[in-house]
């Protein structure tokens, strides 16, 4: 039986978005087929809107082939023993189910456009793509053995931030990841981040914009502060396209904006001109 | 409203009346010793009905108390305190001060996030919520620690970096990101004292050290509780239940290893004795760093690295029971 739409939490999807078969555009209002829009790398055929991606769909669209995961098995325990609506344990039994990831982010080695590199990528699906110990510790292991092998490494976010039900030891994985990041740019090895739609809080706060070289996607929101609490904050109206990922390069905050149908060709390039001396192609 | 101000009324005015009554009994030739006594007697017992038991939201709003130390406070009591100024970008934050003291004989470099006294001190300082050009000013003065060999001492006290239009367009999430890059591999002794509030990234900006001090009643979270009920249920009126939930105050900290050293405070709060607190603070960041500057420099960050490397809540499974 449907839910009724009284009981369904708000900000969730609406019945025609989740058909099994067609798509709406949030952007457009184009009603999409999701096998052809699956094939157009989930962009709107009519608008070009970027719609979000799950992880292992990412990875499909930028490693080579073989993708070899690092740490798949880690879990994250309860550090508060958080309760709200529900015990923690169960919002991420949830999660899990709904996103078929232990997680929150998926990383390991590949090769793109034949360079060897390391490749993380975060997945807004499961709660909100927020850190908390599994994500810091996974994007760690990855900093820490891309440093070991000598290779790039390349973040893809998609964040809500730090994760709340994991409080001040979540606030800490952006130290963590951090002293990572600073180690691993000591040895002359490249950082490439590519900011997804929406890249906010203690993820853009720390590796997000750690980059060596930093690459927005196309019409993604990032920045520091949610736009809820900024409009709560200032209480005025925000600037047309404000903390979008073409705002961003106005204001210098990032290298470039890519298209998604770009993307890999462009990190590619990068990642050939960046690391010629650590990995001879 | 500050809650324990409204809390701490009766016990004020029981205070007052006993000052009173003293005044009295040295001017009149009534002898008013047993009801002193009896007042006093009272004031104790208040004191620790009040105090003995405070709920996290209770401890949150004693971290805010207007008559609190602030970063100031501390940093001035340092000798030969010299603020420096500026990003060299933008411009000069009020909300974050930084400069060169002298702690004893040891010189160290500062950097505090400073909130204000009264609601004109807050507009300048704007309630110790930092701009970009604020956390630029401090790596700044990161950089002239290391450089020339001084430890570096910081203050935190912030609800939080300033979310804003001019934040954004400016790079808060860069500022902070860089910030926390440089301290990760600072080559000097780095100690973090927690004063105040110590608000999510914005707090974590200046708080990338060797030794953590945090002061009984300060908090220390992932985000204020209002910021995290606005992000975990939309809505900002149940901080009280999120400052419950998001264990902030410094036993729970000390229990999970993220601060070193808990200074304990007077009953009702730091500002019942802000000398002494300032005093042991300062004592404790001078053992501190003695300790540290015993350590070579590569050693030292390394010891940092690990510091931060091993915190997290995270097993391994022994297989994936989720649908892949």
């Amino acid at each position: 039986m449907p839910t009724p739409s009284w009981l369904r939490r708000r900000g969730a999807k609406p019945q025609a978005e989740t058909d099994a078969l067609w798509e709406i555009c949030p952007s457009c209002g184009e009603r999409l087929y999701k096998k052809d829009l699956a094939e157009r790398m989930w962009v709107c055929s009519r608008c070009g809107h970027h719609f979000r991606l799950h992880a292992l769909d990412r990875i499909a669209l930028l490693a080579d082939g073989d993708f070899q995961e690092i740490a798949p098995l880690l879990a994250t325990g309860d550090p508060l023993g958080w309760t709200d609506r529900m015990p923690y344990g169960a919002k991420i039994a949830g999660d899990r189910q709904k996103s078929g990831l232990l997680e929150a982010v998926v990383v390991g080695l590949c090769r793109i456009e034949g360079v060897r590199t390391g490749l993380g990528v975060m997945d807004f699906f499961f709660r909100g793509g927020t850190m908390g110990s599994v994500v810091g510790e996974k994007v760690t292991l990855l900093i820490e053995e891309c440093a070991r092998q000598r290779l790039p490494v390349v973040l893809v976010t998609a964040s809500g931030g730090a994760r709340m039900e994991e409080g001040v030891v979540a606030l800490m994985q952006l130290a963590k990841t951090t002293a990572a990041v600073e180690r691993f740019s000591a040895l002359g090895l490249p950082l490439v981040t590519v900011l997804t739609d929406p890249t906010t809080g203690g993820v853009s706060a720390s590796f997000g914009f750690q980059g060596d070289v930093i690459i927005a996607e196309t019409g993604a929101a990032i920045g520091f502060a949610g736009r809820r609490v900024i409009d709560q904050t200032i209480r005025q109206k925000l600037p047309e396209g404000f903390q979008s990922a073409e705002f961003l390069l106005e204001h210098g905050q990032v290298d470039m904006v890519v298209r998604r149908t770009e993307l890999k060709g462009a990190l590619g390039r990068l990642l050939k001109f960046l690391s010629d001396k650590a990995v001879p192609a | 409203m500050n809650v324990i101000v409204e809390l701490e009324k009766p016990l004020i005015e029981l205070e007052t009346k006993i000052a009173g009554l003293k005044k009295l009994n040295e001017t009149q030739r009534v002898d008013f010793s047993n009801e002193i006594a009896l007042l006093e007697d009272k004031a104790r017992q208040l004191k620790a009905e009040i105090f003995g038991n405070l709920t996290p939201w209770q401890r949150v709003h004693l971290a805010r108390h207007p008559k609190r130390p602030l970063a100031l406070d501390y940093i001035s009591a340092l000798d030969g305190f010299t603020e420096l100024h500026g990003d060299r970008v933008f411009r000069d934050d009020p909300a974050i001060v930084a400069g060169y003291a002298y702690l004893g004989d040891l010189p160290i470099f500062v950097i505090g996030e400073q909130k204000g006294r009264d609601t004109k001190d807050n507009l300048y300082r704007n309630f110790g919520m930092p701009h970009p050009e604020g956390y630029r000013k401090a790596q700044r003065i990161m950089r002239l620690a290391e450089k020339f060999g001084r430890p570096l001492v910081t203050f935190i006290d912030t609800p939080g970096a300033y979310p804003g239009i001019g934040a954004e367009e400016r790079g808060q999430s860069e500022a902070i990101a860089a910030s926390l890059k440089v301290l990760a591999g600072l080559r000097t002794p780095v100690v973090v004292n927690i004063t105040g509030e110590g608000g999510s990234g914005g707090a974590l900006a200046i708080g990338v050290g060797d030794h953590i001090v945090m002061l009984q009643h300060s908090i220390y979270s992932v985000a204020s509780p209002e910021a995290a009920a606005s992000i975990l249920w939309r809505d900002a009126t149940r901080a009280e239940e999120a400052a419950q939930r998001l264990r902030l105050t410094s036993d729970e900290l000390f229990e999970f290893g993220i601060v070193d050293e808990v200074i304990k405070e007077p009953l009702g709060g730091a500002h019942q004795d802000p000398q002494r607190i300032i005093a042991e603070t300062l004592a404790a960041d001078r053992r501190a760093i003695e300790r540290l500057r015993n350590l070579g420099v590569d050693e030292l960050v390394d010891r940092r690295y690990e510091k931060f490397r091993r915190i997290g809540a995270h097993v391994e499974l022994v297989h994936d029971s989720a649908a892949r």
